[in-house]
Order: structure tokens, then C-alpha cells, then sequence
């Protein structure tokens, strides 16, 4: 067992000091142990206007065996979506989060369930996160019954309204100043809740963004903007962009901090932080630098503005889920073995709910007229050309 | 229950089913000297060509634009012209109209791209308030002629809320601003050369659906084609059709239908919609005594409606029938239900028959 260690990861000296305690059995259950582990962030904290919290970060076997668990799962869950897609059973537009999973699951770690999330249409991971089902995400996707939306959104409208996932927007920008709107509500309600909204390199540089910064400031609202910047606005580079790709700098008079969004750690300090600056003296806005390994959206295949180069180069350095894996060896929480049963889980547990969402049967026609306005104000179109239509009253 | 049919049907061929929409033959009033075959986006890219060599002050920018943009409208440009007259703004539509209006406003030919039309709501106030009102508020001290402002329009069989919107009755609604829409290659080249050298600023929405699909001999020289002029693609004598833009697609394919139950349709391109050409409406109206107008944008305020009134106002003792419309839904545009939401051909096959059995 000793041996093993040695083999998998020569090259830690920390292995290499306790070989002999870490071949013992005795430590498992690894799922329910939540001693206090600490961990350095891979990098410090940058910050504008504030002081930048602690890099270390306090966190447990068991959160990390969490954070380990639920970022494969998104990983195969947008990968499997990849397929999907391309045999022709998602349709539509379909933007995947692989690479920035770090993001939702270091978020999560850091907040409650009565805590606000608003983001743009990269939003299946941040779905799941907030409590969402693989059997949602994959009917949603297909334009099923069982989907969060009902099927009627597909993949850029994701909604939870019971963990206050606010969803899921295809117009870009358009959700801050509603997140603000979010924060202002909360503020009212003194429930010592904040609101993230999120969204990306590409949208901030958006007018509306900079009116809600302003908004929130002036009225004090807990409102955590997060800028998830994998440094490409679609096809275009950040520096090409943007005059000043330092986004936690650009709230000016609000301050900022520069979060590794590819460190689930940070991510978690880093919102921690923010709540508890957000409740006290108003917003915030949290860079979190990432990066994103598919292309903007499946008909972007992602190399024409970048190299693969730089692709494999960040997921060699970088990856989310390696970092993880590679601290839940060094601290001997789990064998490789048992980490690569997870993500075999993980992966029978994606396949069989795509079979499961494959039955789940297409919306009704009636749908389509279905919830246009407040229930009970239902039209029905018919007649040769269906331009009668007949509205019930409430 | 007819509804339940028809839906029946579009379920069994599924999502997306307009496979390829075949041109209309219609003659068009430009030589056909040295033309080539080719789909939408390589004509408008043709135009844009023209358009910057033979203008040294025009320019084109927008969301990726400089690599050939989304849908390769724009390929070759910067290529050929330089990054000072074919670049990529942020991500900003409010934004980037403002700045057409003010690069138009000191003389030059300004041709923004908005990738979506979706999208063009943040630009909206730039377009009414600022764009169409500059010429009349300053006494004609000042004008921004020189602004195009092209987006791709319209379902394409998957887009869903934010890749599929028609929202071209908005624009039609504001006095100062043209509004032009083209049906196929070769008229995409001719009206958008005519809308760039056109001193007013005009809103150009291309049918993504035939960017690839629609496939013409297109004359490789520069011509351009006159705006307000609306044309006569199909001869007929018992119910003029109106339509613009993909839809026209789906209308002469319902006038070929109905001709086998003896029905003569006569199909008329509006090409401009805001000013529209009126005349010609009324002209074939006078003829017919019966008018269908078809577009995807939903039926309640669409400029159908317009149109509709319009001709009422002209011809009310010609009419024969009541103007009829087969729209879209009033709904926002489905993903899932698309094909339900759309005017198709069967739907305007059946308005055709009830206007005429009226």
C-alpha cells in the first residue's frame, strides 16, 4: 500500500515523510470526516479598494471529497451534453461550463440556499450547484417535459426558484441590473441574504452593467457581482475587448477582488468574503480568472481565435478537477482507486438519467400559448389561419 | 381539431422541417452580365466589398466582425481593407449604434453589424431618438445618412427566444429611418449597395435561414437596386399576397399549391418596408379585390397591420374579402414549438382558400 503512494505521486515530499501512516486503513469513512484541513490558495488574492482575505483556506475532507464529486459530475454532464448535441437530440444553442466548474462548486461552498444566483446562458453547472437534478438539466436540454422549464426554455433558461436560482439569460448583460434588483429586494427583506449575479469578460463591457454598479452603491445593496472571465467574449480576446481587461478594478469607486476561478478554495473564500462584505458596506465585484475549454457555444468549435496549444496547456496546468484530486492525495483522503470509482459513478449516473430523460415526452401543443401572461389569462389560437384566438378571463 | 391535425403533422416530420427553400424565379431588372452562384452571405460579402472599395470612408464593425463574423458576412474585409476600416467593437450594441451615428454624422459611411437582430433592442433608443430624429432636429444642419445598420432577422428552425426574432414592425414605427429587407442573393446585394449609398440611415435585416440555404446567379458587377419600389414576383388575378424576407419563400410555394385548385395568385415583394410602396400594393389590390399579407413576427402589431389599414383606407369598395393575415403567434418565440408558432404553408394555403371562398 506504501508502495503505491510512492509510485502515484513520487514527487510530493509530503508522501514521502509518512508513508507508513497513510497505508492504515483506520482513517475512512472519508465521506462524513470533517476534521479542518488547511490549504494555500494557488495563488494570493488581488484586491482594489479593500483588504484581500487570508490565502489560507479552511476546508474538510469531506467538502473536498464534495467539491471532487460534483465537479466530474458537471464535467461528464457537459461532455455528455457535447454528444447530445452533436447527434442532433439537444437543438438550439448550447454553451458549456467544462473548465470553470470551480466557479459553481466554490460558490456553493460559501453560501446558502436562501442566497440569491443570477447568471447568463453558460448555466448548467451553476444550476446543479443550486441543488438542480441531472434528470432536469437533460430533459431541459431535450425540450422535455420533465426539464426545469418545462422544456419550454432549453438550454440558456435554466430556473430554481426553490434554491433562488434566478436563471438562465440569453441577452447578454441583461441579468446584473436585475441580480441588483434581486439585492435591492433583499436588502428590504433584512434577511441577511446577497445576491450574486454573474457574468462574463464579454458582458463587462455592457453600459447597463456600469448603471446597476452604480445603483447598488449608492443604495448599499448586498449585490456580489462575479465576472467569470475565461478571457474570450465569444470570438474575441479580452485585450481586444477591452481598454482595461482588469474587470475586479473597473467598479472604480466599488472594490474589487482578482480570484484564481480555476482554485474551488479560492472561489470559496473569495464569495465568503464577499457576503460578508456585501451585508456590511454594500457590492463587490469578484473576478474570478477561468477559462473554458469547449468553444463559446457548440457551433463554435474554439480554435479559430485560440490556440490548442493554450487549451491543453490550461488543462494540464490548471484543470479544476486535477487540483482538487491532487490535494485529496497529498492529504491521503482517498486512493486513486476510489477516486476513479467516483467518476465511474459519476458517469453511469450521467448516462442512465440521459436515458431516462430520452422517454420523458415533449411538451403539449396548448403549451405554446401556456403562461404568456399571469395564469388563467390563457389564449388558444384557431381557425384557418389561427388568427382567431379565444382568451380565457380569470 | 384542424390545429390538432396540422400538429399532428409537424410532429411527425419534426423540429426544423423546412428543408430547402427553393427561389423564386422572378425576374429582376438587372443584366445578367458575368454572374456566379452563390448563397446569401458571399453576396452581402460581395457588397460590402463594393461598398468599402468604392467608398475610402466607409467602414464596418461589430461583434466579430473581423475574422468574417458569425454567419461570414464579413470575410476577406479586414483582410483587404485594414483594421481601421473593418474592426470588432466590444460587446455593446448601445454603444456601437452611437458610435455609427456619430461616425456618420461627420460625413462618413458607417455599416454596424448587429449579430442578432435579438439584440438590437439596447441599440433601440440610439436608433429612434438619436438616428432617426437627427436631420429633423437640427434643421438639416446635420444628418447621419451614412449609417446601415445590418442584422440577421428571422426563425431558423432551432433559435429559440434570442436567435429568431423578427422585429421589424419596431423600426417601421419611426419616421427618419428605412427599414429594407432583401429575399434572396441577388436582390441582398442590389438593395444593400443602395441602402449604403442611401443618404438616410436604414436598418437592413438579412433572413439568416437562406443565408446558406438560398443559392442565385448574382452578377459579379456593382448594381444597385431601387428602395420603395416594391416587386411583382407572380403574376395572378384572384388574391394578391404580400410578404418580405424568408416568408416569401413559404408564399409561393402556398400560390403553387393553390394554383392546382385554380386559384391565380399574384405575390408581391415589398423589399422596403418603411417607406413602402404603396402604389404597387394598391395597384394589384385593384386587380384582385382580395389581400393576404404573411410575416413571422407575431400577427398583433405586426406591419401586416399596417398594411392592412392602409389598403383599407384605398381600396375599402374594391375589397372583396377581408384582409387577411397569417403571422406568427402572439407569443414570445418558442423553442420546442416552433414549428406550430410559424406561418407556414399550410396556413396560408388555408387563408388563401377562406379569402377567396369568402
Amino acid at each position: 500500500m506504501a508502495l503505491s503512494y510512492l509510485r502515484s505521486s513520487s514527487s510530493r515530499s509530503v508522501n514521502l515523510l509518512k508513508p507508513l501512516s497513510s497505508s492504515l486503513p483506520l482513517r475512512r469513512p472519508i465521506s462524513t470526516d470533517t476534521t479542518p484541513i488547511t490549504v494555500e490558495t494557488s495563488v494570493p488574492f488581488t484586491s482594489h479598494q479593500c483588504d484581500a482575505p487570508s490565502r489560507s483556506v479552511e476546508t474538510n475532507p469531506k467538502e473536498l471529497l464534495t467539491f471532487f464529486r460534483d465537479m466530474a459530475l458537471m464535467r461528464r454532464m457537459e461532455i455528455a451534453a457535447d454528444s447530445l448535441y452533436k447527434a442532433k437530440l439537444i437543438r438550439g444553442f448550447c454553451h458549456l461550463y467544462d473548465g470553470q466548474e470551480a466557479v459553481a462548486v466554490g460558490m456553493e461552498a460559501a453560501v446558502t440556499k436562501k442566497d440569491c444566483i443570477i447568471t447568463a446562458y453558460r448555466d448548467h453547472c451553476t444550476f446543479i450547484g443550486r441543488g438542480g437534478t441531472l434528470l432536469e438539466v437533460f430533459a431541459e436540454l431535450m425540450g422535455r417535459q420533465a426539464g426545469c422549464s418545462k422544456g419550454k426554455g432549453g438550454s440558456m433558461h435554466f430556473y430554481k426558484k426553490d434554491s433562488n436560482f434566478y436563471g438562465g439569460h440569453g441577452i447578454v448583460g441583461a441579468q446584473v441590473p436585475l441580480g441588483c434588483g434581486l439585492a435591492f429586494a433583499q436588502k428590504y427583506s433584512k434577511d441577511e441574504t446577497v445576491t450574486f449575479a454573474l457574468y462574463g469578460d464579454g458582458a463587462a463591457n455592457q453600459g447597463q452593467l456600469f448603471e446597476a454598479l452604480n445603483i447598488s452603491a449608492l443604495w448599499d445593496l448586498p449585490a456580489i457581482l462575479v465576472c467569470e472571465n475565461n478571457h474570450y467574449g465569444m470570438g474575441t480576446a479580452e485585450w481586444r475587448a477591452a481598454k482595461s481587461p482588469a474587470y475586479y478594478k473597473r467598479g472604480d469607486y466599488v472594490p474589487g477582488l482578482k480570484v484564481d476561478g480555476m482554485d474551488a478554495l479560492a472561489v470559496k473564500q473569495a464569495c465568503k468574503f464577499a457576503k460578508e462584505h456585501a451585508l456590511k458596506n454594500g457590492p463587490i465585484i469578484l473576478e474570478m480568472d477561468t477559462y473554458r475549454y469547449h468553444g463559446h457555444s457548440m457551433s463554435d468549435p474554439g480554435s479559430t481565435y485560440r490556440t490548442r496549444d493554450e487549451i491543453s496547456g490550461v488543462r494540464q496546468e490548471r484543470d479544476p478537477i486535477e487540483r482538487i484530486r491532487k490535494l485529496i492525495l497529498s492529504h491521503d483522503l482517498a486512493t486513486e482507486k476510489e477516486l476513479k470509482d467516483i467518476e465511474k459513478e459519476v458517469r453511469k449516473e450521467v448516462d442512465d438519467t440521459i436515458t431516462q430523460a430520452k422517454e420523458s415526452p415533449m411538451p403539449e401543443p396548448s403549451e405554446l400559448f401556456t403562461n404568456v401572461y399571469a395564469k388563467g389569462l390563457g389564449v388558444e389560437s384557431f381557425g384557418a389561419d389561427r388568427k382567431e384566438v379565444r382568451a380565457t378571463l380569470p | 381539431m384542424a390545429l390538432r391535425n396540422i400538429i399532428g403533422k409537424r410532429i411527425g416530420n419534426g423540429i426544423g422541417l423546412v428543408g430547402r427553400r427553393s427561389l423564386s424565379t422572378a425576374t429582376c431588372d438587372v443584366e445578367n452580365r458575368n454572374s456566379k452562384s452563390m448563397n446569401l452571405y458571399s453576396a452581402i460579402n460581395q457588397a460590402l466589398h463594393l461598398a468599402l472599395e468604392t467608398d475610402p470612408r466607409a467602414f464596418v464593425f461589430g461583434e466579430d466582425v473581423s475574422f468574417g463574423g458569425v454567419f461570414r458576412c464579413t470575410t476577406g474585409l479586414a483582410d483587404r481593407f485594414g483594421k481601421a476600416r473593418v474592426f470588432n467593437t466590444p460587446l455593446c450594441e448601445q454603444g456601437i449604434v452611437g458610435f455609427g451615428i456619430g461616425l456618420a454624422a461627420m460625413g462618413n459611411r458607417a455599416i454596424a453589424e448587429i449579430q442578432f437582430a435579438d439584440y438590437i433592442y439596447p441599440a433601440f433608443d440610439q436608433i429612434v431618438n438619436e438616428a432617426a430624429k437627427f436631420r429633423y432636429r437640427s434643421g438639416n444642419q446635420f444628418n447621419c445618412g451614412g449609417l446601415t445598420i445590418r442584422a440577421p432577422y428571422g426563425a431558423v428552425g432551432h433559435g429559440g427566444h434570442y436567435h429568431s426574432q423578427s422585429p421589424e414592425a419596431f423600426f417601421c414605427h419611426v419616421p427618419g429611418i428605412k427599414v429594407v429587407i432583401p429575399r434572396s442573393p441577388r436582390q441582398a446585394k442590389g438593395l444593400l449597395l443602395s441602402c449604403i449609398r442611401d443618404p438616410n440611415p436604414v436598418v437592413f435585416f438579412e433572413p439568416k435561414w437562406l443565408y446558406r440555404l438560398a443559392v442565385e446567379e448574382v452578377p459579379e458587377h456593382d448594381y444597385m437596386l431601387p428602395l420603395s419600389e416594391a416587386e411583382v414576383i407572380r403574376q395572378g388575378s384572384d388574391i394578391t399576397l404580400v410578404g418580405w424576407g424568408a416568408q416569401l419563400t413559404i408564399m409561393e410555394q402556398a400560390c403553387i399549391e393553390a394554383e392546382k385548385d385554380g386559384i391565380s395568385c399574384e405575390l408581391i415583394d415589398l423589399k422596403t418596408l418603411m417607406p413602402w410602396d404603396k402604389e404597387t400594393v394598391e395597384a394589384s389590390v385593384r386587380k384582385t379585390g382580395r389581400v393576404l399579407i404573411s410575416h413571422e413576427a407575431p400577427v398583433t402589431g405586426g406591419f401586416g397591420a399596417e398594411i392592412s389599414a392602409s389598403i383599407v383606407e384605398r381600396c375599402f369598395l374594391r375589397l372583396e374579402a377581408p384582409v387577411a393575415r397569417v403571422c406568427g403567434l402572439d407569443t414570445p418565440f418558442p423553442l420546442v414549438f416552433e414549428p406550430f408558432y410559424m406561418p407556414s404553408k399550410n396556413k396560408v394555403l388555408d387563408a388563401i382558400k377562406a379569402t377567396v371562398d369568402y
